[in-house]
């Protein structure tokens, strides 16, 4: 194997930090993931420098897949500039050189945590999930054994019974955010922590979506243009939240909004949290940021 | 008694089961016919809950056969079947009513939920029909309406019974197996879920088998008893004739060392 050291990567380290037996053995878990679409593989995940629950799963399937000529995008929450985007973005620069970019149709890989971009992703691109808790079947079966029979034996009939609870307490399907989805026709998954208002946009999407867990060691995967549907009952179908605001910068009446307190006298608005999309928008309406929200 | 079918329900023919070179239970053979209820009693470790585990699947024998009556396929050997249809199986056609409420029910599921969850089990999708047959089955094990979406600690431990019960027999299965559905239970409220069960029993003309070390429990459910020790049946016969009438030594240990109020 020849590593991809060169002039590209940081002194000492290989490219994208892990070394490239490690990017192999992930690379193979990735590929099962791929031919089994929803099924959580296993994989030796690593430690990496920082705690696992800030994204050392979507991290290490990221530095797995990415090459010299990617353009990489990280988000959090939506958003390119917070925390967890910002450390792993740069993260990522300083041990590949790679191109970063905010822009959503200039990536082709971007790593998110809790969202998926509102800009339709196309084909060739790859999403790269950071998830906490991999296994949708958790809440009701402790057992790990027990979890993957109910798998393989598609036992999925009491997830229902979390549905059943929200409609009996709040009249509604509460869950929103991590909402369980079939993929594929076979395999139950989390879709980590996005608002179910994305759930649509993981079914049949042209892009390649890879789910990396690093504390749970686990991969799993939705290839390109697979189908993934969200649990619900024939009277209780499924929906996404909706706001009776819009976007207070941009004006976007159809995306995931934020509602960001103002001041300490209950003032508030309400933003998108998908900030390269509502950049975007407010720049070709020819109006700056700023300006906008004024 | 109703009129018996062609063949029983369940048979279990010279069944083995060894903890290592402890036996569990030793070469018990026994029929349970539709609408039969067959009472198991015996001491504690007499081997009556290895029996019963091993008669209801959850426990592989070491020797002999269970098998079962299936709706479609005849008389099949429970331990030669897949493990899906065998657990689709318990889903469906079977009960299992635990002596602890807390081994049977979902603790942080309401009790609608916990009595819906069989049905969703098997494909059920529609959260109205659900929410019905819910609160058709509260009301038949004589719950308050009002408290379909308490949670189960909430309740009592006679409440949590009945509800572990509800939740049972809520897609009508054919066979139903309690260990010590009364144990842990005061008098009055032993009363009153015996009386409960009786009805369901009659009207449902469900098979049961049932391990009781109870014999008062035995005497009022059981149509035919069993009576085993060290892990052997030692007599077996209609309710009456052996509690009235013990041919063998130990069983008529059992009913002479009944307390007399």
């Amino acid at each position: 194997m020849t590593p991809l050291r060169s002039s590209r990567s940081r002194r000492g380290y290989n490219f994208a930090y892990l070394d490239e037996h490690t990017k192999r053995m992930i690379r193979r878990s990735i590929l099962k993931a791929v031919a089994v679409p929803g099924y959580q593989v296993p994989f030796a995940s690593r430690e990496m420098p920082l705690p696992f629950g800030w994204g050392t799963g979507g991290i290490q399937v990221t530095a797995s897949v990415l090459g010299p000529d990617d353009v990489l995008k990280v988000i959090d929450q939506g958003a390119d500039d917070t925390t967890n985007a910002v450390s792993i973005r740069a993260f990522f620069a300083r041990t590949t050189n790679v191109r970063t970019t905010e822009k959503t149709s200039e990536a082709t890989v971007i790593q998110t945590r809790h969202r998926i971009p509102e800009t339709p992703l196309i084909e060739g691109q790859i999403l790269i999930y950071q998830v906490p808790i991999p296994e949708p079947l958790r809440w009701l079966e402790p057992r790990e054994a027990e979890t993957r029979k109910m798998h393989a034996l598609e036992e999925y009939g009491s997830m229902h019974v979390q549905l059943y609870e929200d409609i009996a307490k709040y009249g509604h399907i509460s869950t929103s955010y991590d909402y369980p989805v079939i993929v594929n026709g076979r395999y139950l998954m989390r879709p980590s922590p996005i608002p179910k208002f994305d759930n649509p946009k993981m079914h049949r999407n042209p892009a390649l979506q890879l789910f990396g867990a690093g504390r749970e060691k686990r991969i799993y995967a939705v290839p390109p243009y697979t189908d993934v549907k969200s649990l619900d009952f024939e009277d209780y179908p499924f929906e996404i939240q909706r706001w009776e605001e819009n976007c207070e910068i941009c004006g976007a009446d159809d995306t995931f909004l934020d509602e960001i307190v103002t001041d300490d006298q209950g003032g508030r608005m309400y933003v998108c949290s998908d900030s390269d999309y509502c950049a975007e928008r407010t720049a070709a309406a020819g109006k700056i940021p700023s300006e906008a929200a004024e | 008694m109703t009129a018996r079918d062609e063949n029983p329900i369940l048979r279990v023919s010279s069944l083995t089961k060894n903890y290592g070179k402890i036996a569990g239970c030793r070469d018990v053979s026994l029929d349970i016919w539709p609408g039969e209820v067959l009472g198991i009693v015996g001491e504690s470790g007499s081997g009556k809950t290895t029996l019963l585990n091993c008669i209801s699947a959850r426990l592989e024998p070491t020797m002999g056969t269970v098998e079962f009556q299936t709706r479609t396929e005849g008389m099949v050997d429970l331990y030669k079947m897949s493990e899906a249809s065998r657990r689709m199986l318990m889903r469906t056609d079977w009960g299992f009513v635990h002596q602890s409420p807390r081994d049977g029910l979902r603790m942080s599921v309401s009790a609608g939920g916990n009595i819906g969850e069989r049905l969703m089990a098997v494909g059920d999708r529609h959260y109205g029909e659900i929410r019905e047959a819910a609160s058709d089955w509260l009301e038949k094990v004589e719950f308050d309406l009002g408290r379909i979406d308490h949670m189960p600690s909430t309740f009592s431990g006679g409440m949590q019974q009945r509800l572990q019960i509800a939740r049972n027999l809520v897609n009508g299965p054919r066979l139903v197996f309690m260990d010590e559905p009364t144990g842990g239970l005061d008098v009055s409220v032993q009363a009153r879920l015996l009386d409960l069960l009786r009805a369901l029993v009659s009207e449902l003309k469900l098979s049961v088998v049932i391990v009781t070390h109870d014999l008062a429990v035995a005497r009022l459910l059981a149509d035919r008893l069993m009576v085993m020790r060290r892990g052997e049946v030692v007599e077996t016969g209609l309710t009456d004739q052996v509690l009235d009438d013990p041919q063998h030594p130990y069983t008529q240990l059992l009913v002479s060392s009944v307390l007399q109020p």
